[in-house]
């Protein structure tokens, strides 16, 4: 339930990180106003003066406090609505989700991102690069159902939102990440059946034609 | 008896300072291990087999990586003089600044350190941008944590050491006195500290490496 005060987030449909902070708001039960921000036609004055830093979504307010970037939002969002926690209750184990999370908010959407904006042999690069990123996560995760362990958590809230990219992904480097990623595949489906995720998440083909839009928009594709 | 925390590091790096520092600020007692980066340990693979960097933290026998992790790791287990605040927002605001200057400061530094030329020049005056915003972080107060050092002032002091060494060797100017007197103010007071000037290595030392240093990265660049 909400601890009452005004929450707000300035959003984008499509942006990973948006759907960040929209996943962990709901886990938490938390009501909260999302404003989609027009990106391509003119950033908002509370965007712009809320972040100046960067000028990008998301930003957080919780009762007129701006908050940016998204990891330090959704720990924010942990530690100030505390249940259910989104880490687990031993620092070695918070500090492991840390971890993990601190490597798949550097790299993962980066290697995604690379792969659909891009043709030829950069799209190659990129796809090798996000073969091995994947590498890694596949075995970060091992045998555990989350990264967290046995409960969703943190780091699962960094990582889900940017698998709604890899239809993209596949379809643009011609490569089926489900079918090589076994364990990642098991993970996303065990992500999905949550009602937090599964709300949030937008249908991968979406994605995909908001790709194919930016590439015309970028002169990558004519 | 086998110390129970274990560092392993390497002498020069900016990232094992932080973590020397953490431990000293706590009076933790710790076994340190020197790393030969060029040759790194069969033990220090194993314990960070996804980054192969140093620092490492080993504490009980459980290995830790990523300095910005450890240290939260550290404030976590060992609570005297803690590092992060207790309320959620100036957490956020710490964790927020800390990985400003990590994505931010540091590399813009670093392409200070390599450019030549006119490059050099546009790279100096990117980093003292980045600089000067890292300024606004300290809202005027003498150190991030007010009247004592916090999180923040432990994640950043190190760039006062590197880009006085940056300047000296490149010949530029990057922390300016007149355009930045709340920063420049800053980080000679933090490294007056004497638990802070304690774990600092002797400076001609740092000097001497880092033109080395520099002298192999401008090498592989042609």
């Amino acid at each position: 339930m909400s601890k009452g005060g005004d929450v707000v987030l300035l959003d984008f449909w499509a942006s990973p990180f948006c759907m960040r902070v929209q996943i962990a708001l709901s886990e938490k039960g938390v009501s909260y106003e999302a404003r989609q921000e027009d990106l391509f036609g003119g950033k908002s004055e509370l965007l712009l003066k809320s972040n100046p830093i960067y000028q990008k979504v998301p930003v957080f307010l919780h009762n007129g406090k701006p908050l940016c970037e998204s990891t330090v939002i959704v720990g924010y969002i942990d530690e100030t609505w505390t249940s259910p926690p989104l880490l687990p209750p031993c620092p070695y184990g918070r500090a492991q989700a840390r971890f993990w999370a601190d490597y798949i908010d550097k790299k993962l959407f980066d290697a995604v991102r690379d792969v659909v904006l891009s043709k030829g042999e950069a799209t190659e690069a990129a796809k090798k690069e996000l073969i091995e990123i994947l590498k890694v996560l596949e075995g970060g995760l091992g045998e555990r159902d989350f990264f967290g362990g046995k409960a969703f958590g943190f780091a699962d809230i960094i990582a889900i939102p940017s698998t709604c990219w890899f239809l993209a992904a596949g379809k643009l480097g011609n490569f089926q990440v489900e079918a090589e990623f076994p364990k990642i595949s098991g993970w996303i489906k065990r992500c999905m059946h949550k009602e937090s995720v599964a709300k949030i998440i937008p249908d991968p083909e979406k994605i995909y034609e908001f790709v194919l839009m930016m590439r015309k928009m970028q002169g990558i594709d004519q | 008896m086998a110390a129970s925390v274990s560092l392993f590091g390497y002498w020069a790096s900016p990232f094992t300072l932080r973590i020397k520092w953490a431990l000293k600020l706590k009076g933790i007692q710790y076994e340190y291990i020197e790393e030969d980066l060029p040759n790194k340990s069969p033990l220090l693979l194993q314990y960070n087999p996804v980054h192969k960097k140093i620092p490492v933290l080993v504490h009980e026998g459980k290995p830790l990586a990523e300095s910005l992790v450890i240290m939260e790791y550290i404030d976590e287990v060992w609570k005297e003089s803690p590092l992060l605040p207790q309320d959620p927002y100036g957490r956020a605001k710490a964790r927020f600044w800390s990985n400003f200057a990590d994505d931010k400061c540091v590399p813009s530094v670093m392409r200070t350190f390599v450019a030549e030329g006119e490059d050099k020049e546009k790279a100096a005056e990117e980093a003292r941008e980045h600089l000067k915003t890292l300024e606004s972080g300290l809202e005027g107060k003498q150190l991030f944590g007010g009247e004592k050092i916090n999180f923040v002032d432990v994640a950043v002091g190190w760039i006062g050491i590197w880009a006085r060494i940056v300047e000296k060797i490149a010949d530029v100017n990057l922390i300016d006195a007149k355009t930045m007197p709340l920063l420049d103010a800053w980080f000679a007071k933090f490294l007056e500290l004497p638990t802070i000037k304690e774990c600092v290595p002797p400076w001609d030392k740092l000097l001497e490496h880092n033109r080395g240093f520099r002298n192999i990265l401008t090498y592989a660049a042609t």
